[in-house]
């Protein structure tokens, strides 16, 4: 009897296995950057575009990484649209694997911001890597500059950053005294990427690297790490949601950027993917999102349906903008890789 | 005379026939054998061997130019390698070229390319987007033309290099070495020697996690092993519990202890023993505690085993003999437990040295073991080669410490239940 | 009782460490049940609330569909093959017999990592990846060498002049295991059988290789929840899982009494 069982329900098992098997009966996978910004997507595009549609959308969640899109574009089709930094957009676009978008089908490339076009990207929002600290934690003085967060006399404790190069580099630098204006500048010369390393290098034993968005405001909620660096939505979000006083040092200078949606070379998809990207990018969507978590929209048609109260919270808004520095996306296209290289050689050690 | 000894013709006879019989019957024993074990063998084969075996075949692997660029490679094979190329050699490059970026197959190669030295990816895919049909001058001229790096003896010992049919490349870069201009062997720069330094600090983890699990688990076995069976199972299911549960669930729970206002900081902090909370989790304290966990009730099961089959008298003779107990330990149960020390021993020691989840969970960035390093080029980088080759390193060392388990315990004793 | 203070001693130092196993699953528990959203103790009142949430949750639900077939498949594959060779092996010469106990349990031993890569690059080119089936496959091979773990105790002591009688008397080797054999290692079969299941059902490197997201496992989703924000809604899960190691725990140590029983061995 246990050995009619057995075979019964091996059999079933084998046939469920196989039908939930190859490609064929996949949905449309959208790939995103998890945790409450992906919840708010979630709210403000994905379901809206489930019910506007009635088609499947499967989702799922990355912590970038050029390697890590490459390693999908070798393997077969699992992700279509995904959203990616601009320095993935850009080394994904020459090396093929992402598709070219029809910008005709997008409502055309004048409606958005000029940062915000690309042969295979649509810019989907504006971001921010700032330094977060927990307003409960730091009555009277508050860290107020990345000289602060390098600072473990006068702040002792854990901090944490984003594990890789990018932003972290910049914050360093920062916090060595390099006016805003000048990181890019200063991190071309090898004399200023080592200066950087070495400021790191100077508080590695008190660092914790994340690489989930999702992770700072944990850290912070957890008390494991006295401040952060971190995605600005996630802290206002955290501060919404589950009634934290997470506070952002925006004084002390922070790195904003666009992310993209881009089609996956190997995706069956690529028409489905572009319909979803589409509906994406509608002024609707991105007004929404920026409602439900405070990132700032591409379109220009949008701008004006964000909800005044969540202005200053989005970064290069007048409020924030002295402090503000934008990604410069042609150096790290080009020192992305060696730099990470360089920057997983000196973690590992 | 009686019937048992009948006569001897009759008696030979029925012999022969017994032989036979014997004789096919364990020929139908041997057949039924091979039988039963090959569909297991055979699986194993293909779904565990034959994968093992590509794995190894890829940190030696180095198809990326042959397939990119066949005919390039074929003269890159036969050419000298004394300053650049012969103009024939760089125009069948050129069209090559070409035709790969046309075909979007380049970047492949570019990567190959790129684990040379860092950089080549985009020397490479721009010289592809920019080359034109027909040279501005010689093809010399148009190459140094896109990018004066093609004139440096760099990239062509590289490219030489990936015309190989093999490559020791990721082997040799696994033990932070690589080759110099002239092809010989050295260090390479101490800001790039990690791999050794990793591969230490997995033995270096797994030797205390092996050690902090004979501390535990040995009086814990002496215990049980000296207890009626009546009580030891009861006492042996809370050890057998863990090892049911899901290392997940594990993790997670280390993770909500450990933390810095977790329940153990919390009582630490209320018995005033400390006055800051202690950082336990996210490096190298959180790696120990919790693999320490995980694999103890792999060294507490075959102490038990050896030490249940330990019999009292040989002690209690000691002790009437007139040795103190401790010396009766010492001298006679102690060494006794020795089959069950080195078995339990080498297999935490084998399963800590492949560990990943746990490190990962509740480690920082300098905990990483071996096994991260391979996830991390297969899934982040696809640098194949490297994800093969510390993969090789790995595997090296768990074969051999499989063998010496296999021939100092025997593989009989390998249960883990 | 020489020993009485050095009997103390030893009594602490086992207890504790047996504390030091069990405890740490069970804080989880009171976690899961906390009314807030904080994972510290003490906690602001008892709900269900983020079971309740789990159970809402599709995401969950699709994971521990995927996981229970997965599982499934792999362990009828491993209890197959992986009885059939315990068996074989029982009856196998002693010289090729200790070589190829080797090789069948090798996937005990070798770091998961390493047959995860090996067969990413393999299925790359079978087109088996993100595919439960595939995973299944896999999975099966690190199941089975527990079957032949356990099938092989019930063994140990076996008669086998039981197959020989059979076999010389004519039974073909189909009928000697189904009417002499498989009576006998049945409760090391289902055992072995409940091993392979967990091992597949908590299996996460594999997993992270082969699927994408059309195929997440629950380990997967636990590992990327721990990962990104441990929260009550992973403890409350966790809390269930830990049941349910306890309920094959149980399961197993039953059986192995079982089999003692059979075999004429006390316990």
């Amino acid at each position: 009897m246990q050995l009619r069982h057995l075979a019964l329900s091996g059999a079933l098992g084998l046939a469920l296995a196989a039908a939930g098997g190859p490609a064929d009966g996949r949905d449309l996978t959208v790939v995103s950057w998890g945790g409450s910004y992906q919840d708010a997507q979630r709210q403000a595009v994905f379901e809206p575009y489930k019910r506007a549609t009635g088609k499947a959308l499967v989702e799922d969640s990355w912590n970038g990484g050029i390697g890590a899109l490459r390693a999908k574009a070798e393997g077969p089709a699992t992700w279509d649209v995904v959203q990616v930094e601009t320095d993935e957009l850009v080394l994904g676009c020459e090396e093929g694997i992402l598709v070219p978008l029809d910008w005709a089908k997008l409502g055309g490339k004048d409606r958005y911001l000029p940062e915000a076009v690309h042969e295979c990207g649509v810019g989907n929002i504006i971001w921010a890597t700032v330094l977060a600290y927990d307003g409960d934690r730091f009555k009277d003085n508050p860290p107020k500059s990345w000289a602060d967060f390098f600072d473990t006399k006068k702040y002792p404790g854990k901090r944490a950053l984003r594990r890789g190069p990018r932003q972290a580099l910049e914050f360093a630098l920062l916090a060595d005294g390099v006016p805003l204006d000048q990181v890019y500048k200063v991190l071309r010369t090898e004399e200023g990427v080592q200066r950087a390393f070495a400021k790191l290098d100077s508080i590695k034993g008190d660092l914790v690297w994340w690489e989930a968005g999702a992770q700072p405001p944990q850290l912070l909620a957890s008390g494991e790490v006295v401040m952060t660096s971190a995605y600005n939505g996630r802290i206002s979000a955290a501060n919404r949601n589950e009634g934290r006083h997470f506070r952002i040092a925006w004084e002390a200078g922070y790195v904003y950027q666009i992310d993209s949606w881009v089609i996956l070379a190997n995706s069956d998809k690529k028409e489905e993917a572009l319909d979803f990207i589409a509906f994406a990018s509608q002024p609707q969507q991105q007004a929404k999102l920026a409602e439900l978590i405070p990132y700032g929209p591409t379109r220009v048609d949008a701008a004006e349906l964000i909800p005044e109260a969540v202005r200053n919270d989005i970064p290069g808004t007048p409020g924030n903008r002295a402090y503000g520095l934008f990604f410069d996306r042609d150096f790290w296209v080009d020192q992305v890789e060696k730099l990470t290289e360089r920057f997983n050689a000196w973690a590992a050690q | 005379m009686t019937a048992a000894t009948a006569h001897p013709a009759v008696s030979h006879l029925a012999a022969t026939a017994l032989r036979r019989h014997v004789r096919r019957s364990g020929r139908r024993r041997r057949l039924a054998a091979v039988g039963l074990t090959l569909p297991l063998v055979a699986y194993l084969l293909v779904f565990f061997v034959l994968p093992i075996l590509g794995m190894l075949r890829l940190s030696v692997a180095n198809d990326e130019l042959a397939t990119t660029l066949p005919e390039t490679t074929a003269l890159l094979r036969a050419w000298s390698g004394e300053g650049m190329p012969p103009e024939d050699v760089l125009a069948v490059l050129a069209r090559e070229m070409r035709a790969a970026h046309a075909a979007r197959t380049l970047a492949r190669l570019a990567k190959r390319l790129n684990v040379e030295s860092a950089g080549f990816r985009t020397l490479v895919l721009a010289t592809g987007r920019n080359l034109p049909e027909t040279p501005a001058g010689s093809w010399t001229e148009t190459f140094l033309a896109l990018d004066p790096e093609w004139g440096k003896p760099a990239i062509w010992g590289a490219l030489r290099r990936a015309a190989a049919p093999w490559t020791d490349l990721y082997l040799l870069a696994a033990l932070d070495l690589e080759r110099g201009e002239q092809g010989e062997i050295r260090r390479v720069a101490p800001e790039r020697a990690i791999y050794l330094g990793i591969l230490g600090r997995t033995l270096w983890i797994s030797f205390l996690v092996t050690a902090a699990c004979l501390v535990l688990a040995y009086p814990l076995a002496y215990l049980l092993a000296g207890l009626p069976e009546r009580y030891a199972n009861p006492l042996l299911i809370l050890v057998l519990l863990p090892f049911w549960t899901s290392l997940l669930v594990r993790s997670a729970a280390w993770i909500v202890l450990l933390q810095r206002e977790g329940p153990i900081n919390q009582i630490l902090q209320g018995l005033r023993l400390v006055d800051q909370p202690l950082q336990l989790v996210f490096n190298r304290a959180g790696v120990l505690i919790a693999m320490t966990h995980v694999l103890l009730p792999f060294m507490v099961l075959p102490l038990y085993s050896v030490m249940r089959n330990i019999h009292p008298s040989y002690v209690r003779a000691a002790i009437s003999l007139g040795a103190s107990p401790w010396l009766a330990f010492r001298r006679i149960f102690l060494p006794l437990s020795v089959p069950g020390i080195a078995a339990g021993c080498l297999l935490v020691f084998i399963l800590a040295i492949g560990y990943y989840i746990t490190p990962a969970l509740l480690g920082g960035a300098d905990d990483q073991m071996i096994s991260w390093f391979v996830a991390f080029f297969t899934l982040q980088t696809v640098n194949w080669g490297m994800a093969a080759a510390l993969g090789t390193l790995l595997f090296a060392v768990t074969l051999a410490l499989y063998a010496l388990f296999a021939r100092v315990v025997g593989v009989d004793r390998l249960r883990l239940g | 009782m020489h020993l009485a203070p050095g009997r103390f001693v030893l009594w602490s130092w086992a207890i504790l460490v047996l504390a030091f196993l069990v405890l740490p699953l069970f804080v989880i528990v009171p976690l899961s049940l906390s009314s807030g959203a904080f994972l510290s103790f003490p906690l602001p009142g008892l709900s269900l609330r983020w079971y309740r949430e789990l159970w809402q949750s599709e995401l969950w639900w699709r994971a521990f569909v995927n996981s229970v077939v997965v599982g499934t498949a792999a362990m009828v594959i491993a209890t197959v093959l992986g009885t059939a060779a315990a068996i074989g092996l029982e009856l196998a010469d002693f010289r090729f017999r200790r070589l190829l106990t080797g090789l069948l349990l090798s996937p005990m031993v070798v770091p998961v990592v390493i047959v995860a890569t090996g067969v990413y690059f393999f299925y790359l080119r079978l087109g088996l990846t993100g595919s439960l089936l595939g995973l299944a496959l896999a999975h099966a091979a690190l199941g089975a060498p527990f079957v032949v773990v356990t099938v092989s105790a019930t063994l140990a002591g076996f008669d086998r002049n039981l197959v020989r009688a059979g076999l010389s008397l004519g039974a073909g080797p189909w009928t000697v295991f189904r009417r002499i054999v498989l009576p006998l290692v049945a409760p090391g079969v289902v055992s072995g059988a409940l091993f392979a299941f967990a091992t597949s059902f908590d299996e996460l490197v594999v997993a992270m290789f082969l699927t994408g997201p059309g195929q997440r496992t629950l380990p997967r989703q636990m590992f990327d929840g721990i990962r990104e924000n441990i929260s009550p809604t992973i403890l409350a899960a966790a809390t269930l899982l830990v049941l349910l190691a306890v309920a094959l725990l149980f399961a197993a140590e039953g059986l192995r009494r079982r089999s003692l029983q059979l075999r004429g061995i006390r316990d």
